[in-house]
Order: structure tokens, then C-alpha cells, then sequence
């Protein structure tokens, strides 16, 4: 079963107290920011501050990734050549818009491995989309290397890029959810849905949430720790659920033996893609069946 | 000698005697009985129509004849919006009053003006639940010959029956109070909710001086402090500040680490067997330790479960819970806020009880020994789970035992909630600077980095691992705080001890040791 992506916690890379706790909140993956959570005049405190943290603090099991900043602005070069010696579990390329610059961020990476005798296959890189040049190369930007293992969405970069004003209700951004979900779909890798910014809307998160799940996303960006748990309930299937997903797969086999591959429950067709949906019901309960 | 938790205490205190010490949580409850005489009570007696409304507390104070070496006490329920004790040890240094003992339940941030009476000479000796502020600091650098006594909110009670506190003056603040000196906390504009804890002075004092600024006409009711003990009434604009009164720890914290360290303890709660039909429950007020009613709270509704009673220091957040119906019963010895007084004042299920009733070891039921799960704070345990809740990470006193010990004592399950570390500075630790609550009475600490029960558990281990929930030993998880924050110099004491930690039975359980100057 593939590391679960419910939820990624982003931590300013500039705030020592935040780095040092990240990993008992709970959520399946954080985000250690130097990019825009950063202020210029603390760029290469923040470089200096995570090095150190991800030398010494234990993260639990928790994924890893650090978001570098740009290779356009003067900072991205060293952040790279900062972390990438650690290997993180990931590394997130913010703005990522073109392959060509995708090829080039891969190339340095691979270079500094290469100096420091590190493989290519352990750390991963998660291409993040934020404008709208982006959102149209989407599907090639996930099929470009096999080290990208998620695209993510971001909401408020994106809105900022389509000069789009009053976007609260998120329809702006509604095609490009839905195009970087089918690339990431097409590819077989995540796709991680953009932060609800309102932390202290707890039913605005819920709805939202709901929606990207239905919508096909793997998971959530979160900016507070007390959203986590509401993303992994909403990603978590009821009792309900995990009972029907069961009977399914019981009654598939039953069939299967019996060499019927269409059958009914309850007077609904189960066939194949139910199956495959049940077992990911069960998969994400973390039930083995 | 050492005591049952090997600290080092002395055989003798010049001015209260020979000291006895720790012997283990429930040792001296066995018997049945303490050793120790009650003394009686003053009995005292009016004229027919006597007047006691006095036009200032100076006036009242002086009728009470003061004395050198006199003892006074006090109640804390107006916590940091406290006016009156101030005031009265202003006046009786002004009438020359010297070595007086104060015993208030609590000393906090509104009585650093006290600081120059100590320093005076004054006041020379100290009893109290807890010191905060600059009192605090005072007392840890050695400011009094004498070393102050902290006690526990129901070994107060007991220290009164027995005589060790020998109160001679008590001064009552009260929210309102009739000419008689019927009053209550629950009314008037300054409600500070439950008088609980004054109940036991009213009782023992000599002489009984009840301060309001809210007059009433005859009677007073509902009666908190009865006439029958009072010898003067006094009126005065204010007997405080009501802003400060209410101490804003009634709101549920949006920290998200204590609201992480509260859903767990909760977790546990929910895992620990007494999370049933008909259970008590009793949580601190501010923190993760109140967040943890917001989170059972949400577990009661879910599964349907109606709880018994709650008790001790009541938030507004417990009034919700009762009129949600989650719990039968409030019992309220301390109470947190307007709204908490506007319950106590008309639902007749929102009852207060005083200190000997709530926590007084030696009687036949104090609540906290029906008490069935309770979530406490701590400034730092220990691996033997003793927790500390008196002095910080620099060695002063600046917190307070309270019911701290006597809960743990009382309950089946206590649940200790904090972060392993602040900031810094380890809070999960090898060895506690004070101890008040011993870790025997201790069940589960929870943290943000781990849950650990105390290995006289095992039984609740087993089931907390079988429902899921991991565990992890203390030793461990004092390790990696360790690993993190790195290990502090030490503290460095001289020899003189500055107080003495009561266990709730009488016994010392700790000392503490004058902090030296760099």
C-alpha cells in the first residue's frame, strides 16, 4: 500500500518552535517551507534553521518534503544544494511550469547526488502548479519523470495568476482542480488539493474537503494543525462504508469462483470498478481483507 | 530523614514542630481515623440586636482586638481581581501589628503589593494552596525566616480541624451579604460564584469579618456563609475587579498543541474503561486540561453516554455540559466566571459545596474519593510520575497545589496532561525539583510526543494498547525530551529550606531550598 497523502502540513522554515513539533500533529506528510512562508531577510536563516532540524528532530513516520524556492530567484541554487545531501522524502518545485524547467531542476538535483555518492530513486519530487501556463502542461509535467510522484495545486498563486478578484467560492480555479487531478491520474501519482486558508471555519474546510475528495484529489494542504484531523475524517470512510466495501469483495469472490464477473447488491450492479473501489475503501480504512 | 519518595525533610520546624513525613498516598487513610485531636471551634456569642455593620474595615478590624503573632486567613476566590487583603494587612501594619501568620487559601499576582509586609516584618509566616508572582519569587530567595507551608485545598481543611492553623481573624470577601453577615459569591456585581472555601475560616475563626460591596436586605440569600459565625459586616465600594475575577481560562484553548495533547488524553479516557454510563469527571481550568472536557464532551454525545457529576473548579464550559444534560450534577467549590455564578444562583443541580466536603481527607467521604477520572496539569514529572505543580524551571515558587494531589488521590483514573517540553525547558524529566502530587496516585501522563502509564497499571496499559492507542515507557520519552532540549545545569540551592510541601494528610512530602544568587 502506497504512503498515505490525507493531509500536508506546511511549517515556515523560519520558525524554530513550528520545525521542532511538526511531527506530533498527526498529519501523513509536512511541508517544511522556504519559499513563500519565508521573508526575503530570512531566507538563508531558514535554509541554516531546516538543515539543522532535519539533522537532529525526529519526525516520526511522518513524509518529509521541503519546498525550495525557484530557480529563478537567487535562493533556489542553494536550497538545493542545502537539502537535497539530506534526502528528504521529497522535494517540492513551487511554480513548476514548464518541462524544461522541471528537466532542469531534475538535472541539478541528480548532480548534486551524484557528488555526494546518493541514488536517484529514494527522494521524490512533488511539481507544484500555480499559474496558468502551468495548468495547461499539467499532464506533461507528471508524465516527464518517475521521481514525480504528486502534483499539487496552488490555489491562491493560481488565483493571483488568472487575476481572478472575488474567488472565495474556488469556481475559478475549478478546471484547473480538475485538469492537475486527471494528469496526476493519468500518471498513477497523487494529487494534493490547495490550503483553506479560513482556520477557524471548520465547516467551510469540511465542505471543501469533500469536494476534493469527490473530486479525485488524494489529499489536502493544511496551514494549522487543527485542520488535520478534519481532512482525515472527511478522507477516513464511514463504518457504513467499510461494511459495504467488505460484502463486496466477499460476494466478489464468491462469484468470481463461480465464474460470474457482474453480479447485484442490494439491486445495484457490482462489477470490476466497484471491486477496485471497495478495495480502496478498505485500503484507506487500513483494513486488510 | 527521607521520606516513602526518598526526599530529605527535617525532623523539626521551629515554629510548627516536629514534622512528619510521607508515607505513601493513602498510608495514613487506612486506619480510619487520624491520630491528630480537632480542636473545637470558638464559641462566641452576641447581645439580642447587636449590631455588626461596621463603616470601614478599619473599624472592624480594630474591633476584633489584632494582635502580635495573630493569624489571619483568607479566601481566594477573587483570584487576580482581589482588593481586600491588601487592604487589610495595610491596616493592621498601620495599627503596628507585627508576625502575623497568613493562611489564604491562595496567594496570587494581585497580592504582590504584600511583598514590603514581608519584608517589614509584618507578616512573617505563610500557610497557602499555592504563591504566584512576585511573592513567590520573594519567598523562594529567602525573604522570610520562616518557611511557608503549602498545602493542598482539603489538607487546608484538615490543618484547620487539627489546630496547625490556628486562624484568629478571618476577613471574608463576599459578592453579596446581608447585615447579618449571611453571604454568598453567587450575586451582586462583583459574583465571583462558590464561596466554598471560606466556609471552614467562617467556622473555626475568632473573630468572622465579612466584606461586601453589595449590601442586601435581610436575609441573604442563597446563605454561602452562615450569620451564626460572623462577628462584623463591613461595606465598601469594591471588594474587587470583576474583569479579573472571571480569569479568561474558561475558553477552550486554540493552541494546537494542547488541543493535540487534549484529544489524546481523551482517547484515553474513552479507552479506559470508565468512560461509562453514571461517570464523574473533574478537569483544571485553561490549557489542555480544560480542552479535554471539549473533546469528551464531543465522545459523551457521540455515544450517547450521561454523566454523573463534575467537580471542583467549575468553568462556564462544565455549566454548558449540565444544561446540555452530559452530567447530572456540578459540585462547585471554585467557580471561574459570571456566567458559572448565574447557574449556581438558579439551577438547583449546580450546587456548592465547601473545601472539607470537596477534598478534606479525614472525614467519611470527601467528593474527590468518588471522583472516577480526572485531567491535571503539571509543571514537570518525573519518571516516577511525581508531579510538580509549586516551583518553575528556576527553582521559584509560582504555581499552586490546589486540588492537584487530592484529586489524584481521590480518582480511579488521573489523567496528567502537559507538553513534554516549553520552549527549552523539559517538563517531562528524571527527577521533579518539588514534588506535590506523588506519582503512586498518578495513573497516565500524556503528552504531545507520547502516552505513558505508570507501570503500577499495567492492567489500563493492556487495555489502552488493545483499543489501539500506543504507549510508550516515561524513560523513553524522557530521552528523546532529553535529546532535544539537552540537559539543564542544575539549580543551585543553598541549605535553607523556604517551604515545606503538606501532603494532603498532614505529612511532608517535599521541601523546597532557597534559590542562591548568581
Amino acid at each position: 500500500m502506497k504512503t498515505k497523502r490525507r493531509t500536508m502540513l506546511y511549517i515556515p522554515g523560519n520558525n524554530p518552535a513550528m520545525l521542532q513539533q511538526g511531527g506530533i500533529y498527526g498529519a501523513d506528510s509536512l511541508l517544511l517551507d522556504l519559499e513563500d512562508a519565508v521573508a526575503l531577510n530570512e531566507k538563508d536563516s531558514a535554509r541554516i534553521l531546516v538543515k539543522n532540524m532535519l539533522n537532529s528532530i525526529s519526525y516520526y513516520n511522518t513524509e518529509v518534503c521541503v519546498r525550495v524556492n525557484h530557480l529563478d530567484t537567487p535562493f533556489g541554487i542553494e536550497d538545493l544544494e542545502t537539502i537535497v545531501p539530506l534526502q528528504p522524502d521529497a522535494i517540492r518545485f513551487p511554480k513548476t511550469e514548464t518541462v524544461k524547467e522541471l528537466k532542469k531542476l531534475i538535472d541539478i538535483i541528480e548532480s548534486i547526488e551524484n557528488k555526494h555518492n546518493l541514488p536517484h530513486n529514494k527522494m521524490t519530487i512533488h511539481a507544484m502548479i500555480e499559474t496558468a501556463l502551468g495548468v495547461q502542461n499539467v499532464f506533461e509535467i507528471a508524465k516527464f519523470s518517475k521521481r514525480v510522484d504528486a502534483i499539487t495545486i496552488g490555489g491562491q498563486d493560481l488565483t493571483a495568476d488568472m487575476n481572478i478578484v472575488n474567488a472565495k467560492d474556488g469556481s475559478g480555479i475549478d478546471l484547473a482542480r480538475k485538469m492537475i487531478v486527471m494528469a496526476a491520474k493519468a500518471n498513477n501519482i497523487d494529487a494534493i488539493d490547495t490550503v483553506f486558508v479560513d482556520v477557524n471555519d471548520e465547516e467551510g474546510l469540511r465542505l471543501e474537503t469533500e469536494y476534493a475528495k469527490k473530486i479525485g484529489f488524494t489529499g489536502k494542504a493544511v496551514i494549522n494543525p487543527r485542520q488535520i484531523d478534519i481532512i482525515h475524517e472527511v478522507y477516513t470512510p464511514t463504518e457504513a462504508e467499510i461494511r459495504r466495501a467488505f460484502r463486496i469483495i466477499k460476494e466478489f469472490k464468491k462469484n468470481k469462483d463461480a465464474g460470474i464477473g457482474v453480479f447485484a447488491i442490494d439491486g445495484k450492479m457490482v462489477d470490476a470498478p466497484v471491486v477496485a473501489r471497495a478495495r480502496h475503501t478498505l485500503d484507506l480504512a487500513e483494513i486488510k481483507y | 530523614m527521607k521520606n516513602a519518595i526518598n526526599r530529605e525533610i527535617p525532623n523539626k520546624i521551629k515554629y510548627i514542630g516536629e514534622l512528619e513525613p510521607f508515607m505513601g498516598a493513602w498510608e495514613k487513610l487506612k486506619k480510619g481515623w487520624m491520630d491528630e485531636i480537632s480542636v473545637p471551634p470558638p464559641n462566641k456569642a452576641k447581645l439580642p440586636h447587636q449590631k455588626k455593620i461596621c463603616a470601614t474595615l478599619k473599624e472592624a478590624i480594630l474591633k476584633t482586638n489584632p494582635q502580635n503573632g495573630m493569624t489571619l486567613t483568607y479566601h481566594h476566590h477573587l483570584r487576580n481581581g482581589d482588593d481586600i487583603l491588601v487592604k487589610a494587612i495595610s491596616i493592621l501594619a498601620e495599627l503596628g501589628i507585627k508576625d502575623i501568620t497568613l493562611a489564604s487559601s491562595s496567594l496570587n499576582e494581585s497580592h504582590d503589593a504584600l511583598l514590603r509586609y514581608l519584608e517589614d516584618g509584618t507578616i512573617t509566616k505563610i500557610w497557602s494552596s499555592g504563591i504566584r508572582g512576585e511573592l513567590g519569587k520573594a519567598i523562594s530567595k529567602g525573604i522570610l525566616k520562616n518557611p511557608v507551608v503549602i498545602h493542598s485545598h482539603g489538607g487546608r481543611v484538615r490543618a484547620i480541624h487539627t489546630g496547625k492553623i490556628k486562624p484568629d481573624l478571618t476577613i471574608i470577601p463576599a459578592a453579596a451579604a446581608d447585615e447579618e453577615g449571611n453571604a454568598t459569591g453567587a450575586h451582586g456585581k462583583s459574583a465571583f460564584g462558590s464561596i466554598g472555601y471560606a466556609r471552614i475560616d467562617a467556622r473555626y475563626a475568632k473573630q468572622v469579618i465579612v466584606v461586601t460591596d453589595n449590601l442586601v436586605d435581610y436575609p441573604c440569600i442563597p446563605i454561602g456563609i452562615r450569620q451564626n459565625f460572623v462577628d462584623y459586616v463591613v461595606e465598601v465600594n469594591s471588594i474587587g475587579d470583576p474583569t479579573k475575577i472571571a480569569s479568561g481560562t474558561t475558553r477552550i484553548t486554540k493552541s494546537p498543541m494542547d488541543l493535540r495533547i487534549a484529544k489524546l488524553a481523551a482517547d484515553v479516557i474513552e479507552h479506559s474503561g470508565l468512560f461509562i454510563e453514571g461517570f464523574s469527571f473533574q478537569v483544571g481550568a485553561g490549557g489542555a486540561s480544560l480542552a479535554v472536557a471539549k473533546f469528551i464532551r464531543e465522545k459523551m454525545k457521540h455515544k450517547n453516554i450521561k454523566g454523573s457529576f463534575m467537580l471542583g473548579g467549575i468553568t462556564s464550559y462544565c455549566v454548558e455540559m449540565l444544561n446540555e444534560g452530559l452530567f447530572k450534577t456540578l459540585f462547585d467549590v471554585q467557580s471561574f466566571d459570571a456566567e458559572v455564578s448565574h447557574s449556581l444562583l438558579n439551577n438547583k443541580r449546580h450546587i456548592e459545596i465547601p473545601a472539607a466536603l470537596y477534598a478534606n481527607p479525614f472525614n467519611c467521604g470527601c467528593m474527590t474519593n468518588k471522583l472516577d477520572v480526572v485531567a491535571l496539569g503539571a509543571l514537570e514529572i518525573d519518571t516516577d510520575f511525581n508531579v510538580n505543580v509549586i516551583t518553575g524551571s528556576e527553582g521559584n515558587i509560582r504555581g499552586a497545589s490546589g486540588g492537584h494531589s487530592d484529586t489524584a488521590s481521590g480518582a480511579q483514573l488521573t489523567v496528567v496532561v502537559c507538553p513534554s517540553f516549553r520552549g527549552r525547558i523539559p517538563i517531562v524529566t528524571k527527577k521533579v525539583h518539588t514534588v506535590v502530587t506523588p506519582g503512586e496516585s498518578v495513573h497516565v501522563l500524556v503528552t504531545e510526543r507520547g502516552i505513558c502509564v505508570n507501570p503500577q497499571y499495567p492492567d489500563l496499559e493492556k487495555r489502552l494498547n488493545k483499543a489501539g492507542i500506543k504507549t510508550k515507557k516515561i524513560e523513553e520519552l524522557e530521552k528523546e525530551v532529553d535529546e532535544i532540549v539537552g540537559t539543564a545545569k542544575p539549580i543551585n540551592f543553598t541549605d535553607k529550606i523556604v517551604g515545606l510541601i503538606e501532603y494532603r494528610d498532614g505529612t511532608i512530602i517535599d521541601v523546597i531550598r532557597q534559590v542562591a544568587e548568581f
